[in-house]
């Protein structure tokens, strides 16, 4: 009963009533609910074609061993035979036509053996089959297409974060008159939702000569309205004595921001960065419409272009969308604390 | 450089350059387009119609039927979205608040438990739809599943009814996360010793859900529904991945509705495109004013506390 009662202890210091039980089932379940499809998705980027065509599916990547066999180009499927006189051993089939199958000893090349399917069953191996990461360059323009989406999103960022907080500092830190109605200007185009100016932003975008241009996608997204609302409001607590100070010193009004204000508001600049990170990395709609040439896709658009090709080739498809999510997932796990303390005080995704 | 009247200007100028450009100046001429016809995406090549594109879209023998409208998908996009903000709301609302207040229980490990719920929201729309369609697909993990129990699999994707269905799931799925963190903040602003005293009181859980957690967790309910409106409103990318808007039309939505008439059909009519995403702009435009006055009353609310 001790070890129970130790095992069912709760943070409180009473022990578990059937509220506790309830709200652990219930998180149970939202941990398999929510890591479970994710989960699935990684351990099936790992497995062969022939693995992702096997029906049931394996959770672990098993897959059928393969062997090259000589004189063939492709590797051929190993099957564990039983033969007439009563031995089994492992072959490689070379074909199938009706109940007859075709197989070959790969070290005796010359010797064709004909079974019926029913004496041969397949030699299932554990296989990680890396080859869906390693060969993505060479099946799909997948280095053009992480190049693409690192230049936007780093890019884009950089850009955000200066416009952003060169905004907020006129903002917080000088009195003039029309700043509530900048600000409100601003912040009012929170309201205005990305796909109501689909049809203008992409006249506007091929007047500029960016149709099919990187810059096309980056231009239109840094001047975040969540991003000068953050860094307004955490700039107003910079101390303005500082500012005097350093005017007293004979510092520019441009010394002032990017030496004084700038460094002391890195905290917030940190915040908005993570954020801005995530949403070019997972940019969708515009890109779709600035970016039609095929090298000049991002992840995102790639990943949308080969899941409605008519043949989807699931390995490689797997494979690119882990690597997709690869960048988020490992800021969220070393910035959670951040961003949902950010989500909770701005209220915006 | 000293301090004169032109100094924050300088500063304002890029951001207020940027958002111009493609904020509102697009609103403008998104006007304009609505009101003029033809193919041409070039505004002074489109001659006026009025509001021809307007009664275009809004042409209809019974608005209840899409099949009789002009626009048929136009209308048939504007009742799947209205279905699909209903269910998708009510339905990641009700979970969101669940597992808000089993977050906000003194639990081992809130910090991970939150995180679990909170990874989706950051995948990209497309990557959440890859990872539902490869489980949804003909010999998927979910068709396993059914066929272990001695059922028939079922392509979910490609019929009606359950294609809504896993869209409205998925989305639920990907969003909660988001809803969950603002509701979880406003269980912690409930202070700790209206609990204690009602475990003095020897009330039960239910009662003191009932009687404290979700009456003063109410304005911040009702931000999260009018919030997660707004967002169900424009819904299009994950769906355009999962299904793309099929089979059929069945999970066509407004959003999706735009696009392809502006940018995905041989003869592209920006102008219905334009005129389409104004009436959801005005429906947009209800639901931020309603929002605006039920945070204002929250904001009232808590000085009054």
């Amino acid at each position: 009963m001790k070890a129970l009662n130790f095992l069912t202890r709760t943070r409180s210091g009473r022990s578990m009533d059937w509220t506790d039980w309830l709200s652990y089932t219930y998180l149970l379940m939202g941990l398999f609910l929510m890591f479970g499809p994710v989960l699935w998705l990684v351990m099936s980027s790992f497995k062969t074609e022939s693995a992702l065509n096997e029906f049931p599916p394996s959770f672990l990547p098993y897959g059928q061993k393969s062997v090259a066999v000589p004189g063939e180009e492709k590797m051929k499927p190993v099957y564990r035979v039983k033969m007439p006189d009563g031995t089994t051993k492992e072959l490689a089939e070379l074909r199938r036509i009706g109940l007859t199958a075709t197989l070959i000893d790969p070290a005796r090349p010359d010797d064709l053996i004909r079974v019926n399917i029913k004496d041969r069953e397949p030699v299932r191996e554990f296989k990680l089959a890396t080859e869906n990461y390693t060969d993505l360059g060479g099946q799909v323009k997948f280095g053009t297409y992480l190049w693409n989406s690192v230049f936007i999103t780093v890019i884009a960022t950089i850009l955000t974060l200066l416009f952003n907080s060169m905004a907020a500092f006129a903002l917080s830190k000088y009195k003039f008159s029309g700043r509530s109605a900048v600000f409100l200007l601003i912040l009012g185009t929170l309201m205005v939702p990305p796909a109501i100016v689909l049809v203008p932003n992409f006249l506007v975008i091929s007047e500029l000569g960016l149709l099919n241009s990187l810059w096309g996608v980056i231009w239109p997204a840094i001047a975040t309205p969540t991003g000068v609302f953050l860094l307004r409001q955490y700039m107003l607590t910079i101390p303005d004595e500082l500012l005097e100070a350093a005017r007293m010193d004979n510092a520019s009004e441009w010394q002032i921001y990017w030496r004084i204000v700038l460094p002391l508001a890195a905290p917030a600049l940190a915040v908005l960065a993570i954020f801005s990170v995530m949403w070019r990395w997972n940019d969708f709609l515009w890109p779709l419409i600035v970016l039609s040439k095929n090298e000049k896709f991002t992840l995102q658009l790639a990943l949308n272009a080969f899941q409605g090709d008519l043949v989807t080739q699931w390995n490689y498809l797997l494979a690119m969308t882990v690597i997709t999510l690869l960048p988020i997932t490992i800021v969220f796990a070393f910035l959670q604390k951040y961003i949902t303390q950010g989500i909770a005080s701005a209220g915006v995704k | 450089m000293k301090t004169s009247a032109s100094t924050p200007w300088f500063f304002l100028a890029p951001n207020m350059i940027v958002i111009l450009l493609f904020t509102f100046v697009p609103i403008a001429i998104n006007f304009y387009y609505a009101f003029t016809g033809g193919v041409n995406l070039y505004p002074n090549q489109r001659p006026g119609v009025g509001v021809d594109n307007f009664s275009t879209l809004l042409e209809c023998g019974s608005y209840f039927d899409p099949s009789t409208c002009r626009k048929d998908v136009f209308w048939q996009s504007i009742w799947n979205t209205g279905k699909y903000a209903i269910f998708q709301v009510s339905l990641m609302v009700l979970f969101a608040l669940i597992t808000a207040i089993v977050l906000n229980r003194k639990i081992i490990g809130r910090g991970f438990w939150r995180g679990v719920f909170f990874y989706p929201v950051l995948l990209s729309p497309v990557v959440v739809a890859l990872i539902w369609k490869w489980i949804l697909q003909r010999d998927g993990l979910l068709n396993a599943a059914m066929v272990g129990v001695g059922s028939d699999p079922v392509l979910w994707l490609a019929e009606p009814g359950w294609a809504f269905f896993w869209v409205t799931f998925v989305s639920v799925w990907a969003h909660m996360g988001f809803y969950t963190l603002i509701l979880l903040a406003g269980l912690q602003a409930i202070p700790a010793d209206l609990y204690e005293a009602a475990q003095l009181d020897k009330a039960s859980p239910w009662r003191s859900l009932t009687k404290i957690t979700l009456p003063l967790l109410m304005p911040n309910l009702l931000v999260v529904v009018v919030l997660a409106m707004i967002k169900a409103v424009q819904v299009f990318d994950e769906v355009f991945v999962l299904t793309g808007g099929g089979p059929g039309t069945a999970t066509t939505f407004v959003v999706q509705f735009i696009y392809q008439t502006g940018f995905v059909e041989p003869v592209r009519l920006y102008g219905i495109a334009a005129a389409g995403s104004l009436l959801l702009a005005l429906a947009l435009v209800a639901l931020t004013l309603l929002q605006l006055k039920l945070s204002n009353a929250e904001k009232e609310g808590e000085r009054a506390k």
